[in-house]
């Protein structure tokens, strides 16, 4: 690939960004192909240096904040006329309801996504202080004379226990998984943001 | 390696690259290879992080008829090499504990 194809493709999928940034970034990888061929690299092999737009792409959106995506996505290019004004103050009743559905569902999949992890957690502290009580119950009964109903509460209890130590590496395992999905869920969105502008 | 460790290291590493004379971005690039790769989008992002912190300053020079950014550490820059030296010299000693063990068995 020679380097204005380069270039022109990391522009047009970071066109989301704000254009002084987007510049200097592009300012940026122009001039560190231009060193590599000074260095003594073919035009393709400064290039292929940089590694795949792709990997490039993906690594500036997750470096960069959601929030200021959206932002940057909503900001008018250009000024609006006093139609396009009146429209949209005649149908916020409809888009902003939507959008607040919209953001809603988001929400609420991240806290559905999140409480399954809290559950299991909840359930590993309740089977934890089971555990215990159960040890301690149970020796209190057998010291109390009543051997039959200490047995079974210490059997309980150990059972407790060892549930507790197994779902430990359960709730581990789930809280990371959450946590890598939960990212890819915003990696997602930010993608779904810059496709649709390359379309226009 | 934990993230946050990684950034402050980074950081520092490319602090040192320009701690003698101004330099650019593939020079720091090429300087700091023997030691780490890093990717040209993560040394904007730490060259920008810094220049936001006040730790090193960017002006463009003409050279060879094209434009070419040189970055210049401040300071600040300097103290933040010291600081991290200072931090690390902990670091080793608590490592030196952790592994005092291993060689004395």
């Amino acid at each position: 690939m020679k380097k204005p194809e380069f270039l022109e493709i990391l522009q047009a999928r970071l066109s989301t960004l704000p254009v002084p940034d987007l510049e200097e970034r592009l300012d940026f990888y122009a001039e560190s192909i231009n060193d590599r061929m000074e260095d003594g690299l073919t035009e393709e092999q400064a290039v292929a240096a940089l590694g795949s737009p792709d990997d490039i792409v993906a690594q500036i959106l997750s470096d960069i904040p959601l929030t200021r995506l959206i932002k940057e996505k909503v900001r008018p290019k250009r000024r609006r006329s006093t139609l396009t004004i009146t429209l949209i103050a005649v149908g916020s009743p409809i888009w902003l309801s939507l959008a607040i559905a919209a953001l809603a569902v988001i929400l609420s999949l991240y806290a559905a996504l999140w409480s399954v992890v809290i559950a299991l957690w909840a359930t590993f502290a309740a089977l934890v202080s089971g555990g215990f009580g159960g040890l301690v119950g149970g020796i209190g009964f057998a010291v109390g004379g009543q051997l039959l109903p200490g047995l079974a509460l210490l059997a309980a209890g150990l059972t407790c226990a060892g549930l507790a130590i197994l779902l430990f590496f359960g709730c581990k395992t789930a809280t990371r998984g959450t946590a890598i999905l939960a990212k890819r869920i915003v990696l997602g969105i930010k993608f779904a943001f810059v496709r649709k502008e390359n379309k226009k | 390696m934990d993230i946050q460790l990684k950034r402050g290291l980074l950081d520092v590493c490319v602090l040192t690259a320009i701690r003698n004379e101004e330099s650019y971005g593939y020079k720091i690039l090429k300087d700091i290879k023997p030691y780490l790769e890093m990717s040209e989008s993560t040394l904007y992002t730490i060259l920008k992080r810094l220049e936001g912190a006040d730790m090193l300053t960017v002006r463009s020079a003409e050279h060879e008829g094209r434009l070419r950014k040189y970055y210049r550490i401040t300071p600040k820059g300097r103290e933040r090499i010291e600081e991290f030296k200072k931090e690390w010299r902990e670091v080793v000693s608590i490592y030196r504990f952790i592994t005092k063990e291993d060689t004395e068995q």
